[in-house]
C-alpha cells in the first residue's frame, strides 16, 4: 500500500516539476524578446525557413482542401437545392477553421520536427552547454527568434492559404460543378466579415507559440528525462514534439473557437 | 584561501539522481599555471569540470572563486564568472550551422559592441593563435577532429579569458597533433599567463603541460602534486594508473547489473 502511495506521490512530483520546467522555458524565451544580441537577421533566416519554404507545401494542402470543399460541398448543397451558397461555405470553413488548424498541423511537420531535431542535436553534441559557458542565454538565442519568425510567418501562410484554398473550391464549383461564378464570388462577400478572419488570425497566433513552445522544448530537454543524450533520444524528442504539438494545436483549436465564437 | 589562487574546491559531493560521483573533492587552482585533472574513464573528471564551469550546479561552500561562493552565485553573478572563462569541450561543440570564423564572433556579438570589421580582425587573430587562418570560412564538418578541436579552442578564447576549462583535449587525436594542442595549451600559458584546467587521461600529455596534477579515482582524489610528487606517489591506484596495469580481478558483471537495477 505504502508502495503504491509513494510511486503515485513521486508521479505527481513528477508532472509538476515538468510543469514548472515547460512554464519556465516559455517566460525565459518571452523574456528574450527584448534582449540582446539583436535577432533581425536570425528572425529574417527563420521565417525564410518556416515561411517561405513551406509555401509549396500550403499552397498544395490548400488547392486539395478547396476542391475537396466545393465537391462535398456540391453535393451536399444540392440535396438542399442551394448550391448557390457553396462559395460561403467553402469560405467559411477555410477562413474560420481549416486555414488556420491545416496550415500550422503542416508547419509542424515541415519546420517544427525540424528545430526539435536540430535542436535535440544541439544538445546531445554540447552546443547548447557551450552557449551557456560563453554567458550567452541559449532560450534567447536560438528559440526566441524561431517565435518571433513562426508569429509572422504562419498568419502570413495562413492567408495564403485561404486564398488558395477559396480558389480551390472555385475551381471545382464553378469551372467542374457549373455553379454560377457570380453567386460563388457574392457569396463569399457576403457571408465572410472581418470577426471571421480575426478568429483565423487568432488562431494562427495561438498555433504558432503552441508549435515553437512545444517543439523546441522538446528538442532543448532531448534526453532530459532518461539521463542519456543520444541520437536515439534526439530521433524520440522529434517524433513526440510533432505529435503532441498536433494534438495540442487541435485542442486549443477547439478552446480557441469556444472563446470567441 | 591563498590570494594566489583562482579557485578552491573544498568537499565536493557530486551525485546523478541517488548515485554518488564524487566524494569529499577537495584541491586547489592555483593562478597563471596549468592544472590537470586526470583519472580513469568514468572516475568523476567532466562531472568535476561541469561543477567548476558552473554546468552542474553545486551546494553552497564547496567551489570558492576568488573566495567567493560559486554555489551561492545568483544568474547574473554566475554570467560575469562566464565571461571570464572558456571553455573548450570534448567535441568542440562548434555550431554546425555557422563558419569557423562565426563560431568565434557568436560571444563577441553578444557581449560586446564592436564593430563587425574589428570582429573579423579579432576572429582573424584568433584563428591565427590555433594555426587555422585559412579556414575561417569552412563550416565545422568540412573540418577533421583536430581542427575542430583548434576552432573550439579559438572560439574558446575569443574574449579573451581569464581561466581555461579544456576537457580531454588530446582523446581521439594522433599523436602529432595531440602534441601540437599540448605546445597550444603550454604557449597560451607562457605568453598570456592564462590559469588553465584541463581534464585528461592521456598520460604523456598531462605530465607534459602540468603544474600540477590531481589524481581522481572513483570519485576520490588519491592524490595531488606536482608531476614529481604525483609519480613518487606509493598510492596502489596511482602507481597501477600510472604503470597502466590492468585490474587484476576482472569486474564483477553481477554486482554491476545489480547497481543498474537497482
Amino acid at each position: 500500500m505504502i508502495h503504491w502511495i509513494r510511486k503515485l506521490g513521486a508521479f505527481a512530483i513528477e508532472q509538476v516539476a515538468f510543469l514548472g520546467r515547460c512554464g519556465l522555458f516559455l517566460w525565459l524565451v518571452l523574456r528574450g524578446i527584448g534582449r540582446p544580441p539583436g535577432k533581425t537577421w536570425f528572425v529574417l533566416q527563420q521565417i525564410r525557413f518556416v515561411g517561405s519554404k513551406s509555401l509549396f507545401v500550403i499552397g498544395f494542402t490548400a488547392a486539395f482542401t478547396g476542391m475537396v470543399l466545393g465537391l462535398q460541398g456540391f453535393y451536399t448543397l444540392s440535396k438542399f437545392g442551394s448550391e448557390g451558397l457553396l462559395g460561403s461555405a467553402v469560405a467559411l470553413s477555410i477562413i474560420r477553421e481549416l486555414g488556420p488548424v491545416l496550415s500550422a498541423l503542416m508547419v509542424t511537420g515541415r519546420a517544427g520536427s525540424a528545430m526539435c531535431a536540430e535542436i535535440g542535436i544541439m544538445r546531445i553534441d554540447e552546443q547548447i552547454d557551450a552557449l551557456e559557458c560563453m554567458a550567452v542565454d541559449p532560450h534567447s538565442y536560438l528559440v526566441t527568434p524561431r517565435l518571433l519568425a513562426c508569429l509572422i510567418a504562419l498568419p502570413l501562410l495562413t492567408s495564403f492559404f485561404d486564398v488558395v484554398g477559396m480558389v480551390g473550391g472555385y475551381l471545382v464549383g464553378v469551372e467542374l460543378l457549373g455553379v454560377n461564378p457570380g453567386s460563388y464570388l457574392d457569396g463569399i462577400h457576403s457571408s465572410v466579415e472581418w470577426e471571421d478572419v480575426f478568429m483565423g488570425f487568432v488562431k494562427s497566433l495561438v498555433f504558432s507559440v503552441l508549435i515553437i513552445w512545444i517543439c523546441t522544448y522538446k528538442g532543448y530537454f532531448a534526453g532530459y528525462d532518461e539521463g542519456a543524450y543520444g541520437p536515439e533520444q534526439v530521433s524520440r524528442a522529434t517524433t513526440n514534439a510533432v505529435v503532441l504539438a498536433s494534438v495540442a494545436i487541435l485542442v486549443s483549436d477547439y478552446v480557441v473557437t469556444s472563446i470567441l465564437i | 584561501m591563498n590570494s594566489s589562487d583562482f579557485c578552491t574546491v573544498e568537499g565536493l559531493d557530486s551525485y546523478y539522481g541517488n548515485r554518488q560521483v564524487l566524494y569529499d573533492v577537495r584541491f586547489r587552482i592555483p593562478r597563471n599555471r596549468i592544472t590537470v585533472i586526470m583519472g580513469a574513464s568514468g572516475c568523476g573528471k567532466t562531472t568535476l569540470l561541469r561543477h567548476l564551469i558552473g554546468l552542474k550546479p553545486c551546494r553552497p561552500g564547496q567551489v570558492l572563486v576568488e573566495g567567493k561562493d560559486l554555489g551561492a552565485f545568483n544568474s547574473r553573478e554566475l554570467m560575469l564568472y562566464r565571461r571570464r572563462t572558456g571553455v573548450l569541450f570534448q567535441s568542440g561543440a562548434l555550431f554546425n550551422s555557422l563558419s569557423v570564423a562565426e563560431n568565434i564572433a557568436v560571444p563577441l556579438r553578444v557581449h560586446t559592441k564592436l564593430a563587425d570589421e574589428t570582429i573579423r580582425i579579432i576572429c582573424s587573430i584568433k584563428l591565427h593563435m590555433v594555426g587555422l587562418a585559412e579556414f575561417r570560412d569552412y563550416m565545422p564538418s568540412q573540418l577533421s577532429g583536430g581542427m575542430r578541436k583548434r576552432a573550439g579552442l579559438a572560439r574558446a578564447l575569443a574574449m579573451d579569458p581569464e581561466i581555461l576549462f579544456v576537457d580531454e583535449p588530446s582523446s581521439g587525436l594522433d599523436p602529432i597533433t595531440a602534441a601540437g594542442l599540448d605546445r597550444l595549451i603550454l604557449d597560451l600559458r607562457e605568453t598570456l599567463g592564462m590559469t588553465i584546467v584541463v581534464v585528461t587521461h592521456e598520460l604523456e600529455s598531462a605530465f607534459q603541460i602540468a603544474d600540477q596534477l590531481i589524481v581522481l579515482d572513483y570519485g576520490r582524489v588519491l592524490v595531488a602534486g606536482t608531476a614529481n610528487e604525483v609519480r613518487g606517489s606509493p598510492d596502489p591506484r596511482v602507481v597501477q594508473f600510472l604503470g597502466r596495469q590492468a585490474d587484476s580481478k576482472p569486474p564483477d558483471l553481477g554486482k554491476y547489473r545489480a547497481s543498474l537495477l537497482q
